[in-house]
This record gives C-alpha cells, structure tokens and sequence, in this order.
C-alpha cells in the first residue's frame, strides 16, 4: 500500500515538473525581452535539476543548480544587463512568417524522426544493453563517490584536456573581451 | 520513467532547435543552444540509470564544456557589440556576398 502510494507520487511529480519544463522552455523561445527568456530559461533548469535528483542523480542535481542556474545564466543576465538590452526592441526580433513555417517544419521533422527512432528496432549490433555485470552502486561511498572512481580512474586524460579547455576559455573570453590598449598607446 | 525522459528530453531539444532558428537575437541564440545541450544531458543522466555511472561523468564534461563556451561566446558577442552597437544578427553581415 505505502509502496503504491510512493510510486504514484513518484509519478505525478515526474510529469510535473516535466510539463512545467515544456511550458517554460515554450515560454522562453517566445519571450520578446532578453531577461524573461533568460529567467523562464532558469526555471527549465531547475525543472531538469529536480527530475536529475528523481532518476538517482543527486549529484548532478545540484551541479546543474551550481553551474547552469547559478553561474552561467548569471553571466548571461550579466551581459544582457552590460549592453543594456533588458528592454528588448521595440520590435520583437523573431524571424518573419517564412522563417517561423521553416522552424516549425524542421522542428516537426526533427521530432517526428524522434519518435520513429525510439520505436523502431534496431539490429542486435546497435542496441545499448544494460550492463551485465555491474558492480552494484556502493552506498557507502555515498552519492559523489561512485562518479568521482571513474571521472578520476579511466576519464583522467579527458578530465585534464578539460581543465586545459577551461584555462584557455578564460585566457580567451578575457582577450576578446577586453579593450585593445595598443591603439590608446 | 526511461522512455518519459526520453520524450522530455527531444521535446526540450526540439524547442532549442526551433529558438535558434526563429530569434535573431545572438544572446538568445546561445541560451537556446544551452537548453539543447540541457536536454542531452536529460538523455544522459536517463540512461545512466540502465547503464552504469559513466553518463553522469559525461554530463559533468558537457557542463565544463557549457561554461567555456558560454564565456567566450559572451565575450565575442561584447566585442561585436562594440563595433556595431546591436546583437541582432541581421546586422552582424560583413561577410555577406
């Protein structure tokens, strides 16, 4: 009975926050101004980090509140505030009618072949099977440690060339964005 | 709830591919392309749960690779803003035949 009562409420509120995701993320392609997309926009991410922590994803749930709703839609807010564009044009910057029936039809396409792909069969090479022998997830190494083994055991070399993407990002967002100081000399 | 994040996760992808093909605005261009990489990592994070642990590593790459990508993409879109005065890309076409 309790069992029952838990999956159901498991249920209802992965669809919740699911639709509250769709309904934000169609409010923030359709908003004029640059700060309401940029906060409808947040509310996906914090819709997508609840359904995170549903699928066993503590983790990531609260890197993606850190990272995505934290930093990087701040440095967005930040640059939208900088240039002064919260206001949005007085005339709204969506494409014409054209460019909305191609949108739309691509995005109709895009969708469909989705759908297609997720019924079809694939042949026995291509499917992904769920891992045979898996080490059951230890918990007493809690919700961090089963993801730190492997990110610093066997993704070490991909874990150091993207620190090394991050200093060059840094190195690069600065160059580019500071002004050049060798006119002014 | 596999197949249901699935469906999230191509309908969240599908509306970022309809954001950049219909706003002209660069800076809502690229959050459309951070919604995408979002839905991918709904993907990744859904089928961690069949597969072992090694999509939750990828969605923590895709997340660095997400930042960099935002900072430096802010910072061309702040240089081009200073020579043309707008971000709307219509007016972003020197290399316009």
């Amino acid at each position: 009975m309790g069992n029952v009562f838990v999956s159901l409420l498991y249920g209802f509120n992965f669809y919740l926050f699911g639709l509250i995701a769709i309904a934000s993320a169609l409010l923030f392609v359709t908003r004029k101004s640059p700060v309401a997309a940029a906060l409808w926009l947040v509310n996906v991410m914090f819709c997508l980090a609840a359904l995170y922590v549903m699928l066993d994803a503590q983790f990531i749930g609260a890197i993606q509140v850190l990272v995505y709703a934290g930093a990087i839609m701040v440095v967005f807010l930040f640059v939208v505030m900088l240039l002064n564009l919260g206001r949005g044009d007085a005339d709204s910057d969506m494409r014409g009618s054209v460019g909305r029936i191609a949108a739309g039809a691509v995005g109709l396409a895009l969708l469909a072949e989705v759908m297609v792909l997720a019924r079809s069969r694939f042949p026995e090479e291509l499917t992904l099977r769920a891992a045979q022998g898996l080490a059951p997830v230890d918990v007493t190494a809690g919700v961090i440690g089963p993801i730190a083994g492997p990110l610093f055991n066997e993704y070490l070399l991909a874990f150091e060339l993207t620190s090394i993407l991050l200093l060059t990002a840094i190195v690069g967002a600065v160059l580019i964005g500071k002004k050049r100081v060798t006119d002014a000399r | 709830m596999l197949a249901e994040s699935l469906a999230l996760s191509a309908l969240l992808f599908t509306i970022g591919v309809i954001g950049v093909l219909t706003r002209r605005n660069a800076i809502i261009l690229f959050m459309c392309v951070e919604l995408m990489l979002n839905a991918v990592n709904l993907s990744f994070v859904a089928l961690s749960k069949l597969h072992g642990v090694g999509g939750q590593v990828f969605v923590i790459f895709v997340m660095s690779v997400a930042a960099a990508e935002a900072a430096v993409g802010l910072a061309i879109i702040i240089a081009i803003f200073r020579h043309r005065q707008s971000v709307n890309l219509e007016d972003i076409n020197l290399l316009k035949g």
